[in-house]
């Protein structure tokens, strides 16, 4: 195993004991005292109608779908980055041709009106 | 080697000795300076961000004409003590109907995924963490640990609002990290690697903001909306959501929600530095490393001002509008800005006109960006003047 | 054992336990966040074969996309997070024992190989594994078509996503 992940590894740790720390002590020390009041839903003091669950707009789930596509193109793009300055133009044309394809899906799906806000 | 040019390998060699007197292996000595230094970068990170809370309450009271915090200490500045304090003894109310664990372990996870930023933030030549060849991916990674915890903060409360925040999260998220890591390319594609302490190497001749203004300006722009802070603090938006996600956090839980927050402006301040400004570099000065430092935080607390700056002078955007700015122009620009830098860069790399030649392709993209916009305007602005017809009535389904 | 094998063991118990409450927890939310530990622990296997693109692409794609996708899908059309129906089919055992079948296939596949008790070889320092990767990527003897066509792959998903949306109205 590298060493860098090993450190990485240890940071880990410790950034998950340093947070979880506070919350200890203050579970130590603070007063406990739930009544039904104190713990029912904060709603600015109206009391709560129905369930938390709220109707949301499902098209927000196009513009996730298409961020996912993005997400892994992006990856496949960082060590063509990489490489292009060692490697002849022609990588660099291959690189675009890449893009270019996923950028047409941008514009389909741009030119269905999915990016508009409905 | 002395303490001026490598503090840290100085001050471990001389604790390695110590520790092999004592007859330690050498293999557990490492591990034991490793988690030595992680603690000190961690407490050093952690006490910065309390004297944050201060300097964020100290300028947006001067942005808003007040005072700020003037009581406690010369200018009020052991006001973030009491207010731990405070926090540490508030009472930690858990709402009915939360789910538990996921309610208690989304502040720690926020605070996990800032604290773990620093294990890759180069302070100066010699003094960083680690010096990963995948930084900026993981600098990618980690923004998506701290989005899943708002997201697991905001279902876990059972609370409407706090839920419209984690929704409004995940819409934040996925649309500002496709600018993001496109501009995060463009570095990447100038220097050829993909380690921060490389790039900051790189730019010890030329800062990258010089060679692509673009991708500095898109970076920001997509970090503020990484971050959650406003114009997109549509997440937390007090006026619409109360709080959003935090809503139904009390005391030291609200309380790393805050300081994460804080922490993860700075820290992204100190990236933009980094990536686009010269991280350590400053006219020769880096080559002493505790200068080197120096130079680092006071870029990195310049570009957190930079952060607070536009947070105090503009309204909240709008969710539409939000979502357009990035699917609609930021991706497109940072796309088409990634495809001609990476031709400009395999032409002329080797020529004499790199540097000139890179920033004029990024002033003409810029210029035809406002021309194409300038146009879409006039479009716009014609189509509003004629009378609507009531065909757009129709239009509606 | 050896450190490594330690870590790699907890990796292997973190993978698995997460597996089976993403099989076996009721609660819609929670299975999608077990599966986020499962990852996590994929990612940290990674990182221990030295392999560390491939471990911060886990987390980039796999965590910071995938799964908060699912979280997402299922906070859109669920009212009721909870599964109420039977976890078990009356035929489980016949899958339990298909898939044991396959375990021992693959058991055995595995253990006949030569050179599986070797441990890897240590990587050269300094080797630029990246770039090779990235070289790879887009040389013509290598995976270039691979490349290109992993780009096709990737539109024609997000033409479908658009589509099937599209049809919906």
């Amino acid at each position: 195993m590298q060493n860098a992940w090993l450190y990485i590894g240890l940071f880990l740790i410790i950034g998950i004991i340093v947070p979880v720390a506070p919350l200890l002590i203050s579970w130590l020390v603070a007063p406990k005292k739930p009544n039904p009041i104190k713990q029912s839903t904060y709603e600015c003091g109206i009391e709560t109608v129905g369930d938390s669950w709220v109707q949301f707009k499902a098209q927000y789930y196009i513009f996730a779908l298409v961020f996912l596509v993005f997400d892994v193109e992006t990856v496949f793009l960082f060590p063509w980055a990489l490489a292009i300055n060692k490697l002849p133009l022609y990588t660099v044309l291959e690189g675009i041709l890449f893009i270019l394809i996923l950028v047409a899906g941008l514009v389909y799906a741009w030119r269905k009106g999915m990016l508009e806000w409905m | 080697m002395t303490f001026w040019s490598d503090p840290v390998n100085f001050i471990a060699a001389w604790l390695r000795g110590i520790l092999a007197g004592w007859g330690m292996g050498a293999a557990l000595a490492n591990i034991l300076l490793a988690l030595s230094g992680i603690i000190v970068l961690v407490v050093f990170a952690l006490v910065l961000d309390i004297f944050l809370v201060w300097v964020e309450r100290k300028v947006v009271a001067r942005f808003q004409d007040r005072l700020g915090p003037n009581r406690i200490g010369p200018f009020g500045i052991f006001q973030p003590f009491a207010d731990i304090i405070k926090l540490i003894i508030k009472e930690d109310i858990t709402p009915e109907g939360a789910d538990k664990v996921v309610y208690n372990i989304a502040p720690v996870l926020a605070a996990t995924a800032v604290i773990l930023l620093w294990a890759i933030l180069p302070l100066a030549s010699t003094i960083y963490g680690v010096d990963l060849n995948v930084a900026l991916l993981y600098l990618v990674a980690t923004g998506a640990l701290g989005a899943l915890a708002i997201i697991m903060g905001g279902w876990a409360s059972n609370n409407k609002y706090a839920l419209l925040g984690a929704f409004r999260m995940v819409a934040i998220m996925v649309s500002y990290e496709v600018p993001m890591v496109v501009a995060l390319l463009i570095p990447a594609v100038i220097t050829g690697t993909m380690s921060v302490k490389g790039i900051t190497e790189f730019q010890s001749g030329v800062w990258i903001v010089i060679l692509s203004p673009l991708a500095a300006v898109i970076f920001i722009i997509s970090a503020i909306a990484e971050l959650g802070r406003a114009p997109f603090d549509l997440n937390e938006a007090e006026s619409e959501i109360v709080a959003g996600f935090n809503i139904e956090y009390t005391g030291m839980k609200f309380g790393w929600f805050y300081a994460s927050e804080l922490l993860h402006s700075f820290t992204f301040g100190g990236f933009i530095a980094v990536l686009f400004f010269g991280g350590y570099n400053f006219f020769g000065l880096e080559k002493y490393p505790l200068l080197g430092v120096v130079i680092f935080l006071a870029k990195a607390l310049f570009f957190y001002w930079v952060i607070m700056w536009v947070k105090y002078s503009m309204p909240r955007i709008r969710i539409d509008h939000m979502l357009a700015f990035s699917w609609k122009f930021l991706t497109p620009l940072s796309l088409a800005l990634l495809i001609i830098t990476a031709v400009v860069d395999k032409f002329l790399a080797p020529t004499n006109f790199y540097m000139l030649g890179m920033f004029l392709t990024n002033v003409v993209i810029a210029w035809l960006t406002i021309e194409i916009l300038r146009a879409y305007g006039k479009r716009q602005r014609k189509a509003e003047e004629t009378p609507v017809q009531p065909v757009a009535e129709a239009a509606h389904h | 054992m050896t450190p490594v094998q330690i870590i790699f063991l907890l990796c292997a118990a973190l993978i698995l336990a997460s597996a089976l409450m993403v099989v076996t927890t009721r609660n819609l939310i929670h299975a999608a966040l077990w599966l986020v530990a499962a990852l996590f622990g994929v990612a940290m296997l990674y990182a221990i074969l030295d392999a560390g693109f491939l471990a911060v692409v886990q987390v980039v794609v796999y965590i910071g996309a995938i799964a908060i996708l699912f979280i997402f899908a299922v906070m859109l059309t669920r009212r009721e997070m909870r599964d109420r129906g039977p976890q078990l089919r009356k035929d489980w055992w016949l899958a339990a024992l298909l898939s044991l079948l396959v375990f021992a296939g693959l058991a055995f596949l595995l253990v006949t190989q030569p050179g599986v008790n070797r441990s890897a070889a240590v990587m050269p320092e300094g080797l630029d594994t990246l770039g090779k990767l990235g070289a790879a990527l887009v040389s013509p003897d290598a995976y270039v078509l691979p490349f290109e066509v992993a780009s096709v792959l990737l539109l024609a998903a997000l033409i479908g996503a658009v589509y099937v949306a599209a049809s919906k109205k």
